[in-house]
């Protein structure tokens, strides 16, 4: 491109550069030289942003999910918000895992089949009420963290996908060919939560909602603190970190724990909402797509996240006019996206407010200038 | 050994200090290349040590072997009087020993703050449940690493925006903000490797300043340096290397006139090495690359 510009610009006229800087200021193209294109303001404008990044509009959409009901109230509208919030759940989940921590995890649907597994297992040949399964399941989902982060922990990128991706074939075959998971036909009759005396799709949609609010602000505020930050440094350069003293491997074995946890209790709420699972629920589909969900909303990035997992889920709903042709739209629309926007929807930002220390040294630096 | 009326001056200009750091025969190799043969160094508390030598004597592997990020195939490496020969570097560093790289490694995505606070992770009194909860426990403990944080940075004098992305910064601000990262730690001691590095004439100055209020602070600061006026200027003692072993120790007037020294920066004689490097010149590169390949298979 750049070679077709040199051809061409001594017959018409000024060069593309001279153009260049009367179209774009003489800074903008000498920092351009230099590799510092100032970013397009490709995101939204900047009051609109402050107004998204703000707590009060996490609220907001915590309030309008739980109004849902209010709003539609349609079987349909019901059943697909329930799936899209349970996949939220996973998305998050696996963010802990990829965007924070910086593991490339292709076998998280093992978690949720865990979970799914060990709930509906419980709920089912003990009679149980589901929520009294959720202790057990984190059990099993911790078990199964532990099962995966064992043997990656000295793997990195592409070997670490390959171990991942053979462990949830691993748990979906093997629920596959046990008597007491079902086999091929899997597990029917769970118990929902119980209605509580409204309409059981709505009773578990707001079981699930609630649920999932608590497991995004979790994920969120563990993204902030220590261990947050440990997950970050491990992602940025593992070596480092050893040497400030973070013992990288259980910094690991925290995030595949911590992201099974979300599995397993995002398999809670999709038993109790399905009734019925099978080894075909957790095919290798799911985990790409989770992942996909990540990549798309923007690693690392809770509220990004978010918009990625309703994104997938919702997409193939909304595309339903498209009919047969829906899922070619869908992989289309995803293309598109990942090219225009490959740092994701709503990525990550990496800045600080300055704190009052830093405001009190400006401030001091300021009238030491003026002095 | 060469070593032995070195510690007598030093003794003398300095009350003797415990010893903090005591390798004994350390032997790192790869394959058929022995980088680091049978070192022997002490590094007392609170002083400021530089292990120069000319290129590939081995300074960086044995700075990685003290470190753990190598694990040596012979010898003992003992710190604050624990054994640490072949442990996990984070066990290391644990134990009061920091460290700054040759080529940066800073967790570039990151903000500066975030980076500093990495050197404060094991110290920092909070759980995963603190902040879930946003428990007062929480908040205290940011708080409290946020302002370690500008205070550090405001001793290694970086005056880059704090907020943003560390990769943002200039190269030299990049390299105080690792020293405040490794300072954070709160280390017994520093190994810095080549601070000085692709830093300019003012930002040298600096850096000199820095080892000395480093030093201050009762810190011992292990030196890998090239540059040796900031070597002379700095350093209490000095060991150099050459071929993986200790040729000679002493203070920076002891080095600066010994002919063992002098031999290995210099070559035996001048004109041998004008020889080997016209010869080296005189070499196409394909000619060079293909000897390398061939050492390779």
């Amino acid at each position: 491109m750049s070679q077709d510009t040199h051809q061409t610009s001594p017959e018409e006229g000024p060069s593309g550069f001279v153009q260049a800087v009367d179209e774009r200021g003489a800074a903008v193209v000498a920092a351009a030289g230099k590799g510092l294109t100032p970013r397009r303001s490709a995101g939204p404008p900047k009051a609109v942003s402050r107004a998204l990044s703000h707590p009060l509009f996490a609220w907001a959409v915590v309030a309008f999910a739980i109004a849902m009901p209010f709003i539609n109230s349609q079987a349909y509208a019901i059943r697909i918000s329930t799936d899209a919030l349970i996949f939220v759940m996973l998305a998050v989940g696996l963010n802990v895992v990829v965007g924070y921590c910086g593991l490339l995890d292709l076998g998280y649907a093992a978690f949720f089949a865990i979970g799914a597994y060990t709930s509906g297992i419980l709920a089912t040949t003990f009679d149980w009420h589901i929520a009294l399964t959720v202790p057990f399941v984190i059990i099993a989902a911790v078990i199964g963290g532990l099962l995966i982060g064992g043997p990656t922990l000295r793997l990195r990128s592409d070997y670490l996908a390959i171990v991942t991706l053979g462990f949830g074939e691993i748990i979906r075959i093997t629920a596959n060919n046990l008597d007491f998971t079902g086999g091929p036909n899997g597990i029917f009759g769970i118990p929902d939560f119980g209605n509580f005396g409204l309409r059981t799709d709505i009773a578990t949609y707001w079981v699930t909602a609630g649920v999932v609010s608590l497991a995004v602000l979790a994920s969120a505020r563990l993204g902030r603190g220590r261990l947050g930050r440990a997950w970050r440094f491990v992602r940025e350069d593992e070596d480092a970190a050893e040497a400030m003293g973070i013992h990288t491997y259980k910094i690991k074995f925290a995030a595949y724990v911590t992201g099974a946890i979300f599995g397993g209790l995002a398999g809670v709420l999709f038993a109790a909402h399905q009734t019925a699972i099978s080894p075909m629920s957790f095919n290798f589909l799911w985990s790409a797509l989770i992942l996909m969900a990540v990549v798309l909303g923007g690693m690392g990035s809770t509220p990004g996240v978010v918009v990625g997992a309703l994104v997938i889920s919702l997409l193939p709903e909304l595309l339903r006019g498209a009919e047969n042709w829906r899922y070619l739209v869908f992989g289309v629309l995803l293309i598109v996206v990942m090219i225009f926007r490959p740092q994701g929807i709503w990525p990550h930002r990496v800045s600080e407010k300055p704190s009052k220390i830093e405001k009190r040294r400006a401030r001091e630096q300021a009238k030491g200038v003026s002095a | 050994m060469s070593a032995q009326p070195a510690s007598d001056v030093t003794s003398s200009r300095a009350p003797l200090r415990p010893v903090l750091l005591a390798v004994r025969d350390m032997t790192v190799a790869f394959g058929g290349v022995t980088a680091v043969n049978g070192l022997s160094f002490d590094a007392h508390q609170g002083e400021v040590l530089s292990v120069i030598g000319p290129n590939g004597a081995g300074k960086t592997s044995a700075f990685n072997c003290i470190t753990g990020f190598y694990k040596p195939s012979a010898g003992r490496v003992v710190f604050d009087g624990h054994d640490i020969t072949g442990k996990r570097p984070a066990i290391i560093a644990g134990r009061g020993v920091a460290r700054t790289f040759q080529n940066l490694r800073l967790f570039g995505e990151l903000t500066v703050l975030d980076n500093v606070r990495a050197g404060m992770h094991v110290r920092l009194r909070q759980n995963a449940l603190d902040a879930v909860l946003h428990t007062p426990r929480y908040h205290r403990s940011e708080q409290e690493a946020t302002d370690e944080a500008h205070r550090w940075l405001d001793f290694v004098g970086s005056s880059g925006d704090r907020g943003g992305a560390v990769r943002n910064l200039p190269y030299g601000e990049q390299r105080r903000v690792e020293i405040a990262r490794a300072l954070a730690r709160e280390p017994k001691m520093l190994l810095l490797d080549e601070p000085a590095a692709g830093l300019n004439h003012g930002e040298k100055e600096a850096l000199l300043g820095l080892l000395r209020r480093i030093s201050e602070l009762g810190t011992a600061v292990v030196l890998i340096e090239h540059d040796m006026g900031l070597v002379m200027e700095v350093s209490e003692r000095i060991v150099v290397l050459n071929y993986g072993k200790e040729i000679a120790e002493g203070t920076p007037h002891e080095i600066r006139t010994n002919p063992a020294v002098i031999e290995a920066y210099l070559g035996s004689t001048d004109a041998e090495a004008r020889a080997e490097a016209e010869q080296v010149a005189q070499m196409s590169d394909a000619e060079i690359f293909g000897e390398q390949e061939e050492g390779r298979s």
